[in-house]
């Protein structure tokens, strides 16, 4: 993990989130812009997964669980097509506000994997 | 504009099964860890992680099942989440030795910003909602609404 790199995805992630959310909730359908914001989210956690398969070599190791952070890692790169797969199949507010809920949680999946990575409190 | 000609509580009822599924994810997966990890250093705190997983997937899967079978396991799921919340969360307040290792309704689910403790809630809401006595308009509304 790249500390600077995982702050900008968890911004990204809560911006998009709460611009979906926002939007759901004043009854727009799933559009391309809320649907691009999760996708952003998507490729920069496919890029999260890149780095963390690569920052080992350079000698940038998890501190913590490396099965606990690929648990996370994953069921985090899952969640947005699954997302968006359902804002394409039921077009309207509540897609959006779906695609706000998990937008949001990926945000908090990657505090936690933040927390694996670089912070050991136990 | 693309609007939903279903009722707002079914919509809702959507976003609802979207987070109950993701906490379901959350606890299995960390339920999971535990055991296969560090069972040893806590039995008791992860056979409860696993055993609220197991409750948190089930309630997902009898909120988006139809039927007035599934709708009392809703309610038997929600009901059992609400209670080991709570009992868990005030047991890890008096006394933190009795779970030491963190599990989803330990500190009234403080790890998961508290929405253990809401999700109950609001799922109790949303179930009273569309109890089945008068289920048709709702029934409806959901095939329309799949089609």
């Amino acid at each position: 993990m790249i500390e600077w790199f995982t702050w900008l995805q968890i911004a990204v992630a809560t911006a998009a989130g709460l611009l979906c959310l926002t939007l759901g909730l004043a009854g727009r359908a799933p559009a391309d812009l809320t649907l691009g914001a999760t996708l952003l989210v998507e490729v920069l956690l496919i890029g999260q997964l890149l780095v963390s398969l690569f920052a080992p070599a350079t000698g940038n190791v998890p501190t913590g669980s490396v099965l606990e952070y690929y648990v996370y890692l994953v069921s985090a790169i899952i969640l947005p097509p699954a997302a968006a797969f359902w804002a394409l199949v039921e077009r309207n507010r509540w897609s959006t506000v779906v695609l706000g809920v998990t937008d949001l949680s990926i945000a908090v999946m990657l505090y936690r994997m933040n927390e694996i990575w670089f912070v050991q409190l136990a | 504009m693309v609007q939903t000609t279903s009722p707002r509580s079914l919509g809702i009822g959507r976003v609802l099964v979207v987070v109950y599924g993701i906490l379901a994810l959350a606890a299995t997966g960390r339920s999971v860890l535990q055991i296969l990890t560090k069972f040893d250093t806590a039995p008791l705190a992860y056979l409860l992680s696993a055993l609220s997983a197991v409750v948190y997937i089930l309630a997902t899967a009898a909120l988006v099942a139809r039927g007035r079978r599934w709708y009392v396991v809703a309610w038997v799921t929600i009901g059992f989440e609400l209670l080991g919340v709570i009992i868990v969360g005030t047991l890890s307040a008096v006394d933190p030795m009795l779970f030491p290792a963190d599990t989803v309704w330990s500190g009234y689910g403080f790890g998961y910003l508290f929405v253990p403790l809401v999700l109950p809630v609001l799922g109790m809401l949303w179930l009273h909602r569309r109890r089945p006595s008068r289920p048709a308009s709702v029934e409806t509304g959901a095939a329309g609404a799949r089609t």
